[in-house]
């Protein structure tokens, strides 16, 4: 690279490319940035406008308030169980089944194969989905976030390519030494599969804590919808209220307790609750899902 | 996206043995009954919860009513329901902005990605790039809840930041109200995406970038090829195989592009005139309306749509696959 000079349009080029990156980077990180500030801004002050970068009258209340809400709190457990058991459940369940998916001696592992492929390309649509969970008694159930859930398909192909991949000779040695199919996968199997069980449980469980629209449709007890569900009503209900100057009443409820905030505020400082956990694994994410990502799309 | 690749019968050749020594099958079956109950439990639930609904809908071509029980105990109607979208009203508006939303998020956001990779792999600043990536590659991680509460903030009326911008510049006098405003609804719902899914989308180009031979630049820049040319005649022909498939497979899942983003940012009913999509409307008049027979045509009829793209596109996918790679 260094053999010939860098030429006027190459380093304009450069500098071009640094500045979009720059103001790409600006733009992504600005309304996260944006919404933590207003989260921890006096709402009345906000409303007087020009808070952008720094909060001008700094404040906890928000956020005193949001974590006093019961119906928030309880909407955070909710989410924090379904991710908790839904991740766990969902990941067993699947390396279970792949594992004797990828055996090559299991019966009928053909026509296995076909009834699982064929579910990527057809599904029966919401309805009929819908209906089945009404007929099964998983209305206003916790268990709807759960079971149907409980296989992936795509998941159990990348396991099984990953067990695959695994040396043979293991499996053997341990079959000699007395293990049957489920002690070599408890064993043996799962313990050596580190990175994919956890590049998958993450991906998993950030699937399982952004999920709203399942509790949108089937719950309707409010002590079981997760925070991302009441989340989306609370903010819904704002942007309508910019026309209409109506508010949900869990929301004015919450504002008289304090005169100083605003539903915006409350808003903002709700979605930073509800992001949190994100941005805390998010570091982990980051280490596992350059290769989760290229797992589930080049293997194959 | 690739996931639809996958063959079934790849693999299937010697699993039904060696037929000169073939042993009775219910005994080898019995006998390999640990392994068999690894795979039954989760085969039961991918036909409770996949194959049943395949069944259920057989009540678009039924009157289906609340109160009756199980799916086929209804009187059958034949193609009405399917009919009665086709003369609807709302089958030109749903259908317009169903191709126009699908192809708008292909047509802008298929290459952003690619544009993002290329640029990146320019940047020689290691601590830059790494900063870059990890920025854009949050918001793939926020849900849509998230992202739908970040632009409305941004777009407020109140002292949301582009207005704020707008009016500094004196682009415009007033506040616009831009999330209830049709005419620029496309718009903002493709930029999000574009914004949600841009740095994620970029690391599998980056990968195939990675695996280009250096030597080729080396001996590009030695006959005198300056940067741009090098993106133009090695980066992006290298990486084309790639591209090539995650066109055709995002041209598969075309009418699948999710509804998530327009429920969230299309909650303002005036909207609807641009915003209702195939799903949309079925979640609206099945689950909101109960007009259950009648959504269940109207995903049928985009399932069906869905299927032969798909098949077309892994077709095509696998041919191109072969020959390319």
């Amino acid at each position: 690279m260094s053999v010939v000079r860098e030429s006027f349009g190459d380093r304009c080029l450069t500098v071009f490319i640094y500045a979009f990156l720059t103001i790409l980077a600006f733009s992504t990180f600005y309304p996260f940035w944006n919404a933590i500030v207003i989260s921890f801004n006096e709402g009345m002050d906000t409303t007087r406008g020009g808070v952008t970068f720094w909060p001008r009258e700094f404040t906890l209340e928000n956020y005193s308030i949001v974590f006093k809400d019961e119906r928030l709190m309880n909407g955070f457990v909710i989410s924090v169980l379904r991710t908790i058991i839904g991740t766990i459940s969902a990941i067993l369940a699947t390396a279970i089944f792949s594992y004797g998916m990828s055996k090559k001696e299991l019966m009928g592992r053909k026509y296995y194969m076909i009834m699982c492929v064929f579910t990527m390309y057809f599904t029966g649509g919401l309805i009929p989905s819908f209906l089945l969970i009404r007929s099964l008694g998983l209305m206003n159930s916790f268990w709807v976030f759960i079971i149907p859930s409980l296989i992936g398909v795509w998941n159990m192909i990348i396991f099984r390519t990953f067990f695959r991949g695994l040396p043979a000779g293991l499996e053997e040695s341990a079959k000699i030494d007395g293990c049957g199919n489920w002690g070599t996968l408890f064993r043996i199997v799962l313990p050596l599969s580190g990175p994919v069980v956890a590049t998958l449980s993450l991906f998993t469980a950030v699937a399982h804590w952004n999920e709203w629209f399942t509790a949108s449709i089937y719950i309707s007890k409010e002590e079981l919808l997760p925070i991302q569900t009441i989340l989306k009503q609370i903010l819904a209900s704002n942007i309508v209220s910019e026309q209409t100057a109506g508010m949900d009443s869990a929301a004015l409820a919450r504002m008289q307790q304090a005169k100083t905030v605003t539903s915006k505020s409350l808003s903002m400082a709700t979605m930073m609750v509800a992001t949190i956990p994100i941005v805390m694994v998010y570091p982990f994410v980051q280490k596992y899902f350059v290769k989760g990502v290229l797992v589930g799309s080049l293997k194959e | 996206m690739a996931r639809l690749t996958v063959s079934p019968d790849a693999e299937s050749g010697m699993s039904l043995g060696n037929p000169k020594k073939k042993k009775n099958n219910f005994t080898r079956f019995f006998g390999q009954i640990d392994l068999q109950l690894m795979v039954i439990p989760a085969l039961i639930l991918i036909f409770v919860f996949s194959y049943i609904p395949m069944y259920g809908v057989l009540i678009a071509f039924q009157d289906y009513k609340i109160g009756s029980g199980s799916f086929l105990s209804s009187p059958w109607v034949g193609l009405k329901h399917f009919k009665a979208f086709f003369d609807s009203p709302d089958f030109n508006v749903v259908m317009r902005n169903t191709i126009v939303i699908s192809f708008l998020k292909l047509i802008i956001g298929f290459p952003a990605p690619i544009i993002l990779a290329l640029m990146l792999n320019e940047v020689r600043k290691i601590v830059f790039k790494r900063v870059v990536q990890t920025i854009t590659y949050l918001p793939h991680f926020m849900s849509w809840v998230i992202v739908g509460g970040m632009v409305s903030t941004m777009l407020a009326t109140d002292n949301g930041s582009i207005n704020m911008l707008l009016e500094t510049l004196r682009v415009i006098d007033d506040p616009i109200n831009f999330l209830s405003m049709s005419e620029y609804f496309w718009s903002i719902l493709v930029t999000t995406n574009v914004w949600k899914e841009i740095g994620f989308g970029s690391i599998v180009y980056l990968a195939a970038i990675a695996g280009i031979d250096p030597h080729m630049y080396e001996a590009a820049s030695m006959d005198g090829a300056n940067r741009f040319k090098q993106i133009y005649l090695i980066t992006l022909p290298s990486i084309m195989p790639v591209v090539t498939i995650f066109l055709i497979l995002a041209i598969g899942n075309l009418l699948s592009a999710g509804f998530e983003d327009i429920l969230i940012l299309a909650s303002n009913p005036a909207l609807r005139d641009v915003s209702d999509v195939i799903d949309t409307y079925v979640i609206r008049v099945g689950i909101n309306n109960y007009r259950y027979s009648y959504a269940t045509a109207v995903g049928l009829f985009k399932a069906v749509i869905s299927v032969g793209l798909l098949t077309i596109a892994n077709y095509v996918a696998r041919r191109a696959g072969n020959s390319l790679w």
